[in-house]
């Protein structure tokens, strides 16, 4: 299992690594980024001082190297628009994403489990029907337009709900629901797989044949090994969903670090877009990295790979 | 021997009309398609959104590009103020809803289409490189794809297309250089299967070269899951593309895109919720016929229900 962990961290730094060498290659994917903060109006000799006041006269690794050794301490430089510390900006935002995220995900599980589970007890039911239908309608459904659809229904015809703004618990119920239902058909469908795999296996025909109820056949003999591979995914599918809340904060104007991502990318404010590039990235690769040492700790023939 | 010769010479008239009455896989298989709904609905619905988009240019009332200010935002048909007139409507700034809509079938298709080839180009490349050749190549194509996923898609196109500007060519190659993962991990582990197969070693055997037994032995049989991803991320990527324009870093006006249509007529929210309505139903219908179709084509063809 050591050997595993270890393994495994090795491999998400190698990826940081990599990830970080991308995000900080996007500042010279546009040319050069002096020009850029300067804007179009500055002449050669303010570039020029732009380019001195920013460091960017030095040669690319030196450049690297300082970019990633600050990150590393939390420090991801000053932002070109609000001339404040990155670090604080994204900081101060990350919290509505994150509970956005654990809303979301929270949303997913609790509707998309049960629906799995009562899908797969009985196939072909009515039940399925409507979880199939449900989950192929969520692939179909664009989440930016679900999120207007919503709007108009809750914001503007019943006027029950904030169309926009982060101030209060209403302001999250439309995002969580467009971002809860992405992850929706995924996890449902695995629920589904696992618990119709599950519910045919030896150990269930056995807890009934020794007489325990269903509900305890259900619950304490079949779901709890059809969630494992749930689990993991929705700890994979969480990482995704940070990534994108972009479009649902732009939409309900939550100010979150997505929403500060989409202004950012509009404001040319490049070192606020690396950090959150980068710590979108780690996200993702933290949670990964965790569903790996889950699945490993809960099934041992996972630890050879 | 006697025996044998014998009693195969009696038996192989009996088994011949046999033989012959049965269907051949061809035959099977086109059962089989045309017996599946979701295959079929989506299918026709995919074809009919290629057929508006292709004869758009007969199809469309109006040029969707004519702006005309004096007939700003008629609301469609089946309003109590709209006209046969403009079936669809009119946008904010008075040009015809359905052509801008059957023009917009021609920018989603595109760009699902070449995304998904460039994509498919670059992953299939990797996935079966990888799932063939095994040990570093293997250990390298799997980490490039895990950086790919670490990396926040949506956040990544916005940035570069911002930084490049939108065009049409722009997102085009982004969402291609982005969308590549799935097709490598499919690839991989379909190309992993087949490595091990009788076949595959006779061809070793008998002294193919690695091409040939990568383009006629495992390129053929790796096919049918190629078809299937094929349509996903070509869903992916329109669904992609529309985002990206909704949030104005995509395809930029005056260009017929959907997204580009949904994002003009949130300013409308409030009085004209047609304007979004219209745009974002004819891309769900698109998405959903190009997932019925993918779902449908993977049943078909799963080996446990071939026969």
């Amino acid at each position: 299992m050591l050997v595993y962990t270890l393994k495994r961290l090795g491999l998400a730094l190698l990826v940081t690594f990599a990830v970080s060498v991308l995000s900080f290659a996007l500042l010279y994917l546009s040319g050069d980024p002096a020009a850029a903060i300067a804007g179009e109006t500055a002449n050669a000799d303010d570039i020029e001082a732009v380019r001195l006041h920013y460091g960017l006269d030095r040669p690319l690794v030196v450049q690297y190297g300082e970019w990633m050794f600050n990150a590393v301490r939390g420090d991801f430089g000053e932002s070109y628009y609000f001339k404040l510390p990155v670090s604080q900006l994204v900081a101060e935002r990350l919290s509505v994403t994150m509970l956005l995220g654990i809303c979301g995900i929270s949303f997913a599980l609790l509707t998309a489990v049960p629906l799995g589970v009562a899908a797969a007890v009985r196939p072909n039911s009515l039940v399925d029907r409507i979880a199939l239908f449900l989950s192929v309608m969520g692939q179909a459904m664009p989440s930016f337009w679900f999120g207007l659809v919503l709007i108009v229904l809750f914001s503007i015809k019943l006027r029950v709900l904030p169309p926009s703004g982060s101030d209060s618990w209403q302001n999250f119920v439309m995002p969580t629901i467009v971002l809860g239902y992405y992850a929706m058909p995924a996890i449902m469908r695995l629920t589904r797989a696992g618990m119709l795999d599950v519910l045919g296996a030896d150990y269930v025909r056995t807890a009934r044949a020794k007489g325990a109820g269903e509900f305890r056949v259900m619950f304490k003999h079949a779901l709890r090994n059809a969630i494992i591979p749930v689990v993991s995914l929705a700890a994979v599918q969480m990482g995704f969903m940070l990534g994108g809340s972009i479009v649902v904060e732009s939409i309900f104007a939550l100010h979150g670090a997505g929403y500060l991502a989409w202004e950012s990318i509009g404001r040319n404010d490049l070192p606020t877009v690396q950090a959150l590039i980068l710590v979108f990235s780690m996200f993702y690769i933290v949670f990964t990295f965790l569903s790996d040492l889950l699945n490993a700790w809960l099934d041992p023939r996972m630890r050879v790979g | 021997m006697a025996n044998t010769t014998e009693t195969m010479n009696t038996v192989a008239p009996k088994v011949e009309p046999e033989v012959l009455s049965s269907p051949t896989p061809r035959q099977i298989l086109l059962t089989k398609i045309l017996g599946h709904k979701g295959l079929m609905f989506g299918a026709i619905v995919l074809l009919t959104i290629f057929l508006m988009a292709l004869f758009a240019p007969l199809l469309a009332p109006y040029d969707p590009y004519h702006q005309d200010l004096m007939h700003r935002m008629i609301p469609p048909v089946w309003d109590a103020k709209g006209s046969w007139e403009n079936i669809l409507g009119t946008d904010h700034l008075g040009r015809d809803y359905l052509s801008r809509l059957l023009y917009g079938a021609r920018i989603s298709l595109a760009i699902g289409a070449i995304a998904a080839l460039i994509s498919g180009i670059i992953g299939t490349s990797m996935g079966v490189a990888a799932g063939y050749f095994g040990g570093r190549v293997d250990a390298c194509v799997t980490f490039l794809i895990n950086v790919r996923l670490a990396m926040p898609v949506v956040l990544v196109a916005l940035a570069v297309v911002a930084l490049f500007g939108g065009s049409l060519q722009v997102v085009i190659t982004v969402l291609g250089l982005l969308l590549w993962d799935r097709f490598a991990v499919v690839m991989r582990s379909a190309t992993l299967q087949l490595r091990s197969m009788e076949y595959v070693t006779a061809a070793k055997a008998i002294g193919c070269s690695t091409k040939r037994i990568l383009f006629s032995e495992i390129m053929p049989n790796i096919a049918n899951s190629l078809i299937v991803i094929v349509t996903l991320e070509m869903a992916h990527a329109i669904l992609l593309e529309a985002a990206l324009s909704f949030l104005g870093l995509g395809v930029q006006p005056p260009t017929p895109s959907w997204g580009l249509m949904v994002s003009e007529g949130k300013q409308m929210l409030l009085f004209q919720p047609w304007m979004i309505a219209i745009p974002g139903v004819a891309l769900f219908i698109l998405v959903l016929a190009i997932n019925l179709l993918g779902d449908g084509l993977r049943d078909v063809s799963a080996p446990e229900n071939r026969n």
